[in-house]
């Protein structure tokens, strides 16, 4: 297909580019979920701003005690930065798992995030790894809790009028784990099931999940049953998976199913933290 | 003659224009003045156009014309034909609804996307914009989708004239009273219910089709991505348009791939033809993914009920077959015969079974036009003939590879040994089923899998190891027989030798090449028949104006029939070239030998080179008396039969018990494709019909809902396999020559995905029996959930 007309932009500057937003516009970073939208006309903006080039937006770098993506790193930047490696490995690992090469290559993490696909694969670590999002407005900067940043089926708390600047981390501590383990629909490569966890080391955890209900989602229950991570207490925990939610249900996997594989997600990335 | 290029695996000539991305696709091609069609689409599987609302969309800007289905009615064209007919029972000819160009008012759409109108416009943005401006007013209606419940008291009709949707019900084999009667006598019965489900073809390259009408010449050029200029043209000409075919030019410039879906006449390729004489304007149209998706002809879908007897020795008595296979709304070009002539006819398989009856019902749904897709049958019967194979040794005790051996009909040769004669009509040429399976078994490692697989099950990891073996019938065939039933074309193959004064050789085939190396496999026949070098060769294909006839590139046949045709035309070539090389020796005709490119007076130092004697042909100043001029001969090749590939098929599976996924550990394929011209080129049509076959049992199919809505219809649902999807393949060949073509070829580009499917289902019911779940059937494909579920029950 071929999308409706639309302008296109490419500012140098995130205040150039917040300039040029308005309601009839859209922000393109990698375009991986944009441009095919646009062109089934499923999307129709008047304007195209992309940000994916503006300098201040790409990189990763340490900032005191944080570590800070920029929202046009790309997931090949992620997976293969030694910062990524030393300190958040978990995001090299599920960066390897998102697609191919050549969209690795394209897209964004803060593409990834505006876009909240419920299957998609950063939400769940931005959520394990205690992320913030920082948001840029013309009328400043305020930074969101990846806790508080998914509200529903491709919905986030951001506002009109405001872009992703970059994804902050505390830099987790000596002895952290952490994990990415995901069951990937065949024909997307996204997740049918993406269970990201992380264990600190006096032992309290933080477990998220994508790709299981409508929005990514924090699983506090799990989180709060792993105790000891012994064994018992880990069959515990996994049997706490998702509890009460509303899973999605396609053609790859029912309720039920989509159910035991979270669980099956959940027991696979809590022992991967055991040694 | 030489022996330089066949049996070698010479690098295709063709792979430096498609790897540098200088091929030239229909839509690479831009005329001037051209302009770009979209089509207005029904968005149900079935509803009534009650009105249609051009006002808005004719002003858009950029618009040239507005075609509707009510212009088209007003014209008197029909629609689009089907090339087979299969008759009923009882002998009355099968039902063969109108297909029309486009839906005129008061008429149903039958599938989803079914075209309305036609928008053409100056450019390709300015035709979607303003055929998103057509208002059409829809009265939706239920729809049927599935074969089986088509035929249920009931359901929504297709077409009105064709009552239970049935467009024909048919049987082959032995009387049914005595496969009833065998099979109440057999010890044991292996019987299985199961889906061979939808398939969705996804050529890389849409369809795309340009019309160009030039008043000036009053003449018509099509350019299509189509597997067969000729037949589009003869088609179009005869059925449809009611064109004068000397006045119609198709020409099929590079295509990239079809497995099969490029075969057939198209409604757009018919419209663009005809709508650029109504504008006088060239109009391309290339369809878009999604359109490929819900249009392009999908293939397979039957729903089958199948039965096995056996003799208390574990020998097969009978076969029963009950399918209902499904044909969509219209009739595409070769659909009544895929069910019928290309898969009842190979239910024998490689066994001796001596009572065999298949009763088929060909349905009318609400879907797209279902018809050949790489195999087309034959990967429908042996998945039929394999899984019950495997099933009934497992539910007999019976080792999968000794059952099979114990009933393979014998090695014969075809020569001193005469055909098989089934019965279920075919006779096959050649064939020596033990020898695959024997070499199969040793490259698997047979007798050590058994011991690994109960040591998996012990850990919680379950091994399945499934079998099967094929054959099948390619090189579609002589046109007599395949007259009596029921083609309406014949299906011989046309080749002319053209050689030029320098002794160059243009060969024009109607065999068209996409994707299948022909400009390298047979240039490398050329090159040998004559003992010239390759690079003196040229393969011309594509155009029905260069070629002289050609019924075009499926069903494996090319090597085989167009190959063959060349042959011909090469042994015409060499006979006159003798006459002329005689000459210039003053010796008999019978005096001269040919090897190495010249004509050598025999005992002798005596000689003429090929390129003496062509620029003899061409300046025929010192010439036999009586003889023309000029080296350029024409052939016509009509095969004596079909040729019959086989081979054996191993897959070794690990299943996650976890989540049920399925993972393919090994893939071992032994293919009989005859004599082969370039084993490089074999083994790449064995790798890409494997992975199409892996991809059937484990990852594709079309959905459609309730509706008739394709839920399924984008790469993103679809799951096409890819390379790390699949093991690296193992494979071996043996060669069993063709006994009736020159060449001793029987094909080799749907063997791959004809043996395959079933293996890789078999391999993982026997992981699953090894674990204790003694399932019967998983439906295609086997996804993680439904394998997961096979193993809660």
């Amino acid at each position: 297909m071929i999308s409706y007309e639309f302008d296109y932009t490419r500012p140098d500057t995130v205040e150039a580019a917040l300039d040029l937003l308005d309601d009839d516009s859209k922000i393109l970073a990698g375009g991986h979920s944009l441009i095919p939208a646009l062109k089934l006309r499923l999307s129709a903006p008047g304007k195209l701003i992309d940000i994916a080039r503006i300098p201040s937006l790409k990189g990763i770098k340490m900032d005191g005690n944080e570590l800070v993506i920029g929202a046009a790193a790309t997931h090949s930047d992620i997976l293969e930065s030694d910062l990524i490696k030393q300190h958040l490995p978990m995001f090299a690992e599920g960066a390897a798992l998102i697609g191919d090469p050549m969209i690795r290559h394209k897209g964004t993490l803060g593409g990834s995030l505006a876009h909240a696909d419920p299957s998609a694969d950063w939400p769940a670590m931005v959520l394990a790894a205690e992320g913030t999002v920082v948001v840029q407005s013309k009328t400043g900067t305020r930074s969101i809790s990846s806790d508080d940043f998914f509200t529903g089926f491709y919905s986030t708390a951001l506002e009109s009028g405001e872009i992703i600047t970059e994804i902050r981390f505390p830099i987790p501590a000596e002895g952290t784990k952490m994990t990415y383990q995901k069951f990937v629909q065949p024909a997307s490569r996204f997740a049918i099931v993406g269970c990201a966890a992380l264990r600190h080391p006096d032992g309290t955890a933080r477990v998220a999940f994508t790709g299981v209900a409508d929005a990514p989602f924090r699983d506090t229950a799990v989180e709060n049953a792993v105790g000891d991570w012994s064994e018992e207490a880990l069959e515990a925990a996994v049997a706490l998976t998702a509890q009460g939610m509303e899973f999605n249900v396609d053609h790859y996997a029912s309720e039920t199913y989509r159910h035991h594989l979270a669980r099956v997600y959940c027991r696979k990335a809590l022992k991967a933290l055991l040694y | 003659m030489s022996n330089k290029y066949i049996g070698q695996s010479v690098r295709r000539t063709e792979d430096k224009r498609y790897i540098t991305g200088k091929g030239r696709y229909t839509d690479d091609i831009k005329l001037v003045g051209m302009t770009h069609a979209s089509f207005v689409r029904s968005p149900y599987a079935h509803a009534r156009v009650i009105s249609i609302d051009l006002s808005a969309a004719q002003n858009m800007p950029g618009v040239v014309a507005i075609f509707t289905g009510d212009d088209i009615k007003a014209t008197g064209i029909v629609g689009v034909p089907t090339g087979w007919q299969v008759n009923f029972k009882n002998g009355d000819t099968m039902k063969e609804p109108p297909h029309p160009l486009l839906i005129a008012t008061g008429s149903t759409s039958k599938h989803i996307g079914d075209p309305v109108a036609v928008v053409i416009a100056e450019t390709y943005a300015a035709a979607v914009d303003a055929s998103e401006a057509v208002e059409v007013e829809w009265e939706e209606l239920d729809a049927v989708t599935d074969p089986f419940k088509a035929a249920q008291e009931g359901a929504a009709l297709v077409h009105a004239d064709a009552p239970g949707n049935l467009a024909f019900d048919w049987e082959l084999g032995n009387p049914l009273s005595e496969v009833d009667e065998a099979i109440a006598q057999s010890a044991h019965v292996t019987s299985l219910e199961f889906v061979n489900q939808r398939m969705i073809p996804n050529a890389i390259e849409p369809r795309a089709y340009i019309g160009h009408y030039e008043e000036h010449i009053d003449k018509y050029t099509l350019y299509t991505s189509t597997q067969n200029p000729h037949l589009i043209r003869l088609l179009m000409c005869a059925f449809v348009l009611g064109l004068p075919e000397h006045k119609v030019r198709v020409l099929g410039p590079d295509v990239g791939g079809g497995f099969g879906s490029k075969i057939f006449h198209y409604t757009e390729e018919a419209l663009v033809t005809w709508a650029s004489k109504q504008i006088n304007r060239p109009i391309k149209w290339t369809e878009t993914r999604s359109e490929a998706f819900m249009l392009d002809a999908h293939g397979r879908d039957h729903v089958t009920k199948a039965e096995m007897g056996f003799d208390a020795d574990g020998n097969v008595q009978a076969l029963r077959i009950k399918t209902y296979a499904n044909l969509g709304a219209y009739l595409s070009t070769f659909a009544p015969a895929v069910p019928t002539y290309l898969h009842g006819t190979l239910l024998q398989g490689l066994y001796t079974t001596p009572k065999i009856h298949i009763d088929l019902c060909g349905m009318f749904t609400h879907t797209v036009a279902v018809d050949a897709y790489r195999g087309a049958g034959r990967p429908e019967a042996t998945y039929l003939l394999e899984r019950l194979m495997d099933l009934a040794a497992l539910e007999m005790g019976k080792d999968p590879v000794q059952l099979r051996k114990q009933n393979f009909i014998p090695a014969f040769n075809g020569v001193s040994e005469p055909g098989y004669q089934t019965q279920v009509a075919l006779q096959y040429d050649s064939g020596n089923y033990q020898g695959v399976l024997d070499r199969g078994v040793e490259m698997l490692g047979y007798e050590n899998f058994r011991q690994m697989q109960r040591e998996a099950a012990q850990n919680g990891k379950l091994l399945g190891v499934g079998f099967s073996t094929y054959v099948e019938a390619c090189g579609i065939a002589p046109s007599a027989v395949v007259g009596a039933l029921g083609a309406r074309a014949g299906l011989y193959e046309s080749a002319q030798v053209r050689v030029q004064p320098t002794g160059k050789v243009s060969v024009y085939s109607g065999s068209h090449s996409h994707g299948q190396g022909h400009e390298t496999t047979f240039a490398q026949v050329v090159a040998d028949k004559l003992g010239i070098p390759m690079e003196d060769v040229d393969i011309i294909h594509g155009d029905s104006d260069a070629v002289a006839f050609g019924m075009g590139t499926y069903g494996s046949r090319s090597l085989a029939v167009g190959g063959s045709a060349i042959v011909k035309s090469i042994e015409k070539v060499l006979e006159k070239g003798a006459k002329i090389a005689a000459h210039k020796l003053e010796c008999a005709e019978g005096d001269l030998e040919y090897a190495e490119g010249k004509w050598t007076v025999k005992g002798t130092d005596q000689s003429v080179s090929f390129g003496d004697v062509a620029l003899t042909a061409y300046v025929p100043h010192v010439y036999p008396q009586g003889l023309e001029p000029g080296l350029d001969f024409s052939s016509f090749y009509d095969p004596a039969n079909f040729t019959y590939p086989f081979g054996c098929h191993i897959a070794v599976v690990e299943v996650d018990t976890e989540t049920g996924k399925v993972t393919l550990k090994r893939f071992i394929a032994v293919d009989d494709v005859g004599n082969v011209v370039n084993p490089m080129i074999v083994d790449g049509q064995i790798h890409g019909g494997l992975a199409q076959g892996i991809g059937q049992a484990l990852l594709e199919g079309a959905i459609y809902d309730e509706n008739g809505q394709l839920i399924n219809g984008s790469y993103m649902d679809y799951a096409m396999p890819r390379a790390d999807d699949l093991p690296m393949f193992e494979l071996d060949r043996q060669e069993t020559p063709c006994p009736h073509n020159p060449l001793g070829v029987k094909g080799a580009g749907e063997a791959g995905c004809i043996g395959s499917t079933p293996a890789v289902v078999n391999a993982v019911i026997d992981a699953l029996w090894s674990g204790g779940h003694p399932v019967k059937d998983i439906r295609m494909p086997l996804t993680p959930e439904r394998v997961w579920r096979a193993m809660q029950s």
